[in-house]
């Protein structure tokens, strides 16, 4: 088993038009620098240095990352990590 | 009840137990039922309010036009407000809403700009900011960045709650604008900080999020983060099927987006339950169901409904 990530249709320039990929490790970032290894250019549209970028939100099974420790946040096998990009509501 | 105008009713709306959907008499949920505020949506609060700031600051004088990015709720507040006090109304609004609530505005007058289905409610407020600026003596009140927004609940839904829940541990509500979570939060970080804010955003299908690159992606002025202390991602599914629940459960018919905000309000209660400890989660209806029997989200199945619900801004 392995962790899916669902792209966005914007970010999948990088996935070779792929809606999502599978990649493994034990945190957000260890499971980004793993799908960057065969998607390349996607990390540095996701993150800035050790942050999220400003208009870019990621769910790991539906739970903001922001508030469960960012790129530290615990992943496992099974999780589904969702990447959106900030939209207005209201 | 009595009220000298309609305007004069918005707010302290019903507090209702859910006696059904709450886990344990430990674990308990409360619905604010703001579908009975005067056009039937919690906007109504923050669309008096931010009537009422700009009149205090002079901006709005009678005859005054009014310019808001909406995709429904906020628009039919301000129209009734605007329709009392004597203002012109245009909004902004996607095309991917539904029609009841196009309808609804036309009914009050107002006067509909739409702006494309792609890029949902970033390419209203995108439209909107072009109007303003070819139209300098049109006030915009912009629900994303007006802290009059956040104020109406930071000085009545907030403290209703706390009145009618002294116990309250747990506040759950739709983030659009982030308005009613900024001003809730703010109020229980002072009034009751041990009450966790917790939000619940609408996964919408991908033409919503089709942006052109991820620099025109949005977030409202008025988002703090340090006010909530959860965000959670709800799509069509969960919300379909949670709204369902409610009524079956509970009578209550609410609109889609409330089905999410419970879709995150009984992941909340099941927390709860598992640590063994005692919640009383209280969670906004946001409005009613009726502005949504269009999208088809409450007859067929939950996957038709969802299919149905695909590209449009349901919340």
């Amino acid at each position: 088993m392995a962790i899916e990530v669902k792209v966005p249709t914007i970010l999948r320039t990088y996935t070779g038009g792929e809606k999502a990929v599978s990649g493994s490790g034990d945190t957000l970032g260890e499971l980004l620098d793993d799908v960057e290894t065969r998607n390349e250019g996607i990390r540095a549209r996701v993150v800035d240095g050790d942050e999220l970028r400003r208009f870019v939100n990621v769910y790991v099974n539906d739970e903001d990352v922001r508030f469960t420790g960012g790129l530290g946040t615990d992943v496992k096998d099974g999780d589904t990590v969702v990447i959106l990009p900030a939209v207005a509501g209201g | 009840m009595r009220f000298d105008s309609l305007l004069d009713s918005v707010g302290q709306t019903p507090l209702v137990g859910l006696p059904r959907l709450s886990p344990s008499p430990d674990v308990r949920l409360w619905a604010k039922l703001e579908d009975r505020n005067p056009t039937g949506s919690v906007k109504d609060r923050a669309a008096l309010a931010m009537i009422v700031a700009a009149e205090k600051d002079g901006l709005l004088r009678p005859g005054c036009t009014i310019l808001e990015p909406t995709s429904g709720n906020t628009g039919i507040s301000l129209a009734m407000a605007a329709r009392l006090k004597g203002y012109r109304l245009v909004c902004v609004m996607p095309e991917n809403t539904s029609s009841e609530r196009r309808q609804l505005l036309r009914m009050w007058g107002v006067e509909i700009v739409g702006s494309p289905a792609e890029g949902g409610s970033n390419e209203a407020v995108r439209v909107a900011k072009v109007l303003a600026a070819e139209h300098p003596d049109w006030v915009m009140l912009y629900q994303y960045g007006n802290p009059a927004n956040a104020g109406a609940h930071e000085e009545t839904t907030g403290p209703e709650i706390l009145a009618d829940l002294p116990e309250v541990t747990h506040v759950v509500a739709g983030l659009g604008t982030t308005g009613t979570l900024m001003g809730v939060g703010r109020f229980f970080r002072v009034a009751k900080p041990a009450v966790r804010i917790v939000a619940a955003e609408p996964r919408y299908g991908e033409l919503v999020y089709g942006l052109r690159n991820l620099d025109e992606g949005f977030v409202p002025e008025l988002y703090d983060e340090s006010l909530i202390d959860n965000r959670f991602s709800v799509g069509p599914r969960d919300a379909v099927r949670r709204v369902r629940e409610l009524l079956d459960c509970e009578g209550i018919f609410a609109g889609i987006s409330t089905g999410a905000i419970l879709h995150a309000a009984l992941g909340q209660a099941a927390k709860a339950v598992e640590a063994k400890e005692r919640a009383d989660i209280a969670f906004i209806v946001c409005d009613g169901g009726w502005k949504y029997l269009s999208t088809g989200a409450y007859e067929g199945t939950v996957d038709d409904a969802e299919d149905r619900l695909e590209g449009q801004l349901w919340a």
